[in-house]
């Protein structure tokens, strides 16, 4: 997404602006470990807020909104509890649109490119989760770190199955994502094996 | 202090409400232990922030094999100070030198080198920097302050797998003297992300 205006820039801030933004982020450790959630579930539970509230509440709200979502999804506490202990309405992220992954396939041990390949990001628009960054989709780099083999996230996120493959480092030209003629600019993503293919 | 003579707090934002319901319904089902939220925050307002990756850069910069070192396996160099753990265990470090600059963003959401460099700051994690960065970024440099001559090249590093990355600035001119601790409060967080150079 862009069209965004200054970043609001300060050399010097602490970790936290409010005390309330401490206890939600102490509340999502708190969350995340009762109900084992995966990296890959916490964060599609963020993904998963309303775009207009994503889009204009802070950090911290997101991680609230996150705690709570999970915290109802698993059964800790009930929507309504929440709304009468908050004295109104209570936010949570919308539902999980992709289908449980069942058979997360084998995994993939021996990285299939190595520094030097060019590789292209698959084309595509999963319903779920993903690490796969929109602005890299259909475009072509060349891999310039692999980095060992790690749990897919889009898999993680969506049930209990798991399937661990390497992971890239790609090196874009920013011309080449952009179209705008920039010169000197590479910008790489990290990605996994199952996001590329051959050119 | 009102004229009644008892403190009345501000009232609660909506978001606090929001806080405090969901705190207490936790509590009450005996999953925020006591002591829990203030040895969680403790942890990140104290223990853990830029301090430590000011460390780490000024011992590059006074040992080249720990340099070398640092550039070659990044986790166990910085392991080496005593420095690990969450967000951390997987570290590439970028050095920067007068030809080439390095920048660190999260286009996703906020990944980050926690053992490091603490918990981001609230610019790294709101939109305009992560969508700038990578569509505009020797602008947004330039509008942050860090204005690159326009022939240095520029290498931006998304955070979007498991890696989290740090930049190693370049030393400034004029610091030969120093010792390894003086050149440690030299370093900044901003030159660790490489939105400046020092």
């Amino acid at each position: 997404m862009q069209g965004f205006g200054a970043v609001g820039h300060s050399p010097a801030e602490p970790a936290f602006h409010d005390r309330w933004e401490a206890v939600a982020r102490a509340l999502v450790v708190a969350v995340s470990s009762a109900v084992e959630a995966s990296g890959g579930e916490f964060r599609h539970s963020i993904e998963r807020m309303e775009p207009g509230h994503y889009l204009t509440s802070s950090y911290y709200e997101h991680w609230l909104t996150a705690a709570a979502t999970l915290a109802v999804e698993h059964g800790l506490v009930t929507r309504s509890e929440l709304e009468v202990r908050a004295g109104g309405r209570f936010p949570l992220s919308g539902p999980v649109l992709a289908p449980p992954v069942a058979d997360a396939g084998p995994d993939i041990d021996e990285p299939r490119f190595g520094p030097g390949d060019r590789v292209r990001v698959r084309d595509w628009h999963p319903p779920g989760h993903t690490r796969c960054p929109r602005y890299v989709r259909g475009k072509t780099g060349v891999v310039v770190r692999v980095d060992g083999v790690h749990s897919v996230p889009d898999v993680e996120a969506h049930g209990a199955a798991r399937r661990r493959e390497p992971t890239y480092s790609v090196k874009f030209d920013a011309a080449d994502l952009w179209g705008d003629g920039q010169r000197g600019v590479s910008v790489h993503a990290d990605l996994w094996d199952s996001y590329l293919e051959r050119p | 202090m009102s004229v009644d003579g008892h403190h009345h707090p501000a009232p609660m934002s909506p978001v606090e409400q929001r806080v405090a319901a969901l705190q207490a319904l936790l509590i009450e089902r005996g999953l925020v232990p006591e002591g829990f939220i203030e040895e969680i925050t403790h942890r990140y307002e104290s223990e853990i922030g830029p301090m430590n990756g000011a460390k780490v850069v000024a011992r590059a910069w006074v040992d080249p094999g720990y340099k070398q070192r640092l550039l070659a396996e990044g986790t166990a160099a910085i392991a080496e100070l005593g420095l690990g753990g969450a967000e951390g265990d997987h570290m590439v470090v970028v050095e920067n030198t007068p030809a080439v600059h390095n920048v660190i963003v999260c286009t996703l959401c906020s990944c980050y080198p926690w053992p490091v460099l603490g918990l981001p700051p609230a610019w790294y994690k709101d939109a305009p920097y992560r969508a700038r960065m990578v569509r505009e970024p020797r602008t947004l440099l330039a509008e942050m302050g860090c204005q690159l001559p326009g022939d240095t090249e520029i290498r931006v590093w998304d955070s979007s797998a498991e890696v989290r990355y740090l930049v190693l600035p370049e030393r400034p001119p004029g610091t030969e003297g120093m010792t390894e601790a003086e050149l440690a409060g030299l370093v900044t967080r901003d030159s660790m992300i490489g939105v400046a150079r020092l």
